[in-house]
């Protein structure tokens, strides 16, 4: 059963974990500022994943950096470019070396709680499976609940 | 090689060069050969918390080496209270000297500056992270004492949560197989990331709360202060503190050539009845800070110390 259109343009991006869209929403800062449509599904079945989330997002591709701040909430996420209602492109979540400029450290004495300093936010991936992840800077470990809620 | 930030700036043969070329600079620190390797450079001293043993013993190096220092000085007085980004002092600092010396409240501050700063960095501490050029030193301290680093049992007593020198000094240990043990009481025990850290390297690691039972075969004993205000009450402090104290008579039935060390500054931690005795080596420790920090100076600054040092020192 379809519950949402094809999209003749845009992006959609399948296989996030159910519950997790209003974050991935929230990562890409689309949640209040975006003037695209934008659709939404929750908890609809999946064979791989039991239930998972969907979001199209017409008008608008996204860039690989974009889908790369995805990486903390939904990283087995499938991304695919439409264009003229079929699959231009196909993308997936890359974790590199660091997740730079995406979130701020967690410990509350870290030199990077001061938004006035001025060098990039810098976590560096410990572990992928599940993500570890550590600041760059002060180098205690970040918990990941958390750390959603330091998005910059 | 840029800066010294934490431990893992260092491989272990660097370790041991930079320990021997201490060794050799000791009589340039005792002040019996003058030796100015270090003419015409410039440290900067950032002290952002307060500090006695580290700014000082880092300024008595570089002068010992004929080198010059400037102070950030008191940071109420300085543009810091103005409102100064870390970032911004440090482009400036930058450009007045050769290296910087640092220390600051937060952590991660010595990381950050190093990516802010072109000249090497020396992290005199960060908040509750690292120390490392205090590592070093008690490094010397214990390789001066037993003649080696490895294998030799340490236990690292007190505050292991907060005090940035057992963390540092941990892990360097762990490098050179030592066994380790922390004797802390429950709210001050070395945190777990650490711990797990140490493990994952192959550490062989105890933990306990029952200092004075782990003292018979030790080797080396690291004590540290437990400060008052880490507690809810005084009381609570009074109780717990008391576990953590050593007096001469705690001594007896330990090894010959057992030594306790202490980053100093002490409270009640070390018994005065303990200094007479063969295992205090604090004050020496202290001392050391001033030839650990010649050798790194030296080090970062691509400086090589001669082999030998009486025929290239002159007399003052």
């Amino acid at each position: 059963m379809r519950r949402v259109t094809a999209i003749r343009n845009g992006t959609v991006i399948d296989h996030i974990p159910s519950g997790q869209a209003m974050r991935v929403l929230e990562m890409l800062n689309m949640n209040k500022t975006t003037s695209v449509p934008v659709s939404m599904v929750m908890n609809v079945p999946s064979k791989k994943m039991g239930t998972k989330d969907i979001i199209k997002v017409e008008d608008r591709e996204l860039t690989q950096d974009e889908l790369n701040r995805l990486a903390l909430v939904a990283p087995e996420a499938h991304v695919a470019i439409i264009r003229a209602y079929s699959v231009a492109e196909k993308m997936t979540i890359q974790i590199g070396e660091e997740v730079t400029n995406v979130v701020r450290c967690t410990f509350s004495n870290c030199i990077t709680t001061n938004p006035r300093e001025p060098l990039a936010h810098r976590l560096r991936v410990m572990g992928r499976e599940p993500l570890v992840l550590r600041c760059h800077y002060c180098g205690r470990p970040q918990d990941l609940e958390k750390l959603i809620g330091n998005l910059l | 090689m840029a800066g010294l930030i934490t431990m893992d700036d260092l491989s272990n043969d660097e370790i041991q060069s930079i320990l021997n070329d201490a060794e050799r600079l000791l009589p340039v620190a005792e002040g019996k050969i003058y030796l100015p390797l270090l003419q015409g450079k410039i440290l900067g001293n950032l002290f952002f918390e307060p500090s006695t043993r580290t700014r000082m013993s880092f300024e008595t190096a570089m002068k010992r080496l004929g080198g010059d220092v400037v102070n950030l000085g008191d940071v109420k007085t300085s543009s810091v209270v103005k409102g100064e980004t870390l970032f911004d002092t440090i482009q400036m600092v930058d450009g007045y000297t050769d290296i910087i010396a640092m220390r600051h409240p937060r952590q991660g501050a010595a990381q950050y500056a190093q990516d802010a700063a072109r000249v090497p960095i020396l992290n005199g501490g960060d908040g509750a992270g690292h120390h490392p050029t205090q590592t070093m030193l008690d490094l010397f301290t214990i390789k001066q004492a037993h003649g080696r680093l490895d294998g030799l049992k340490v236990v690292l007593a007190g505050d292991l949560r907060y005090g940035r020198t057992v963390h540092s000094l941990s892990h360097a240990l762990t490098r050179f197989g030592c066994e380790l043990v922390f004797a802390s009481p429950k709210l001050l025990r070395m945190p777990a990331e650490i711990v797990e850290d140490l493990s994952a390297h192959g550490a062989n690691v105890v933990e306990t709360e029952d200092l004075l039972s782990s003292l018979a075969d030790a080797d080396v004993v690291y004590m540290t202060r437990i400060q008052k205000e880490r507690f809810a009450d005084e009381d609570e402090y009074t109780k717990v503190a008391g576990a953590y104290k050593l007096h001469a008579s705690n001594l007896e039935g330990t090894k010959e050539d057992m030594i306790i060390m202490h980053p100093l500054p002490r409270v009640d931690e070390i018994h005065p009845s303990v200094d007479k005795t063969r295992h205090a080596r604090y004050f020496e420790q202290a001392f050391n800070g001033v030839v650990a920090r010649m050798a790194l100076l030296c080090r970062l600054l691509g400086v090589t110390v001669p082999e030998d040092i009486p025929s290239a020192g002159g007399e003052f």
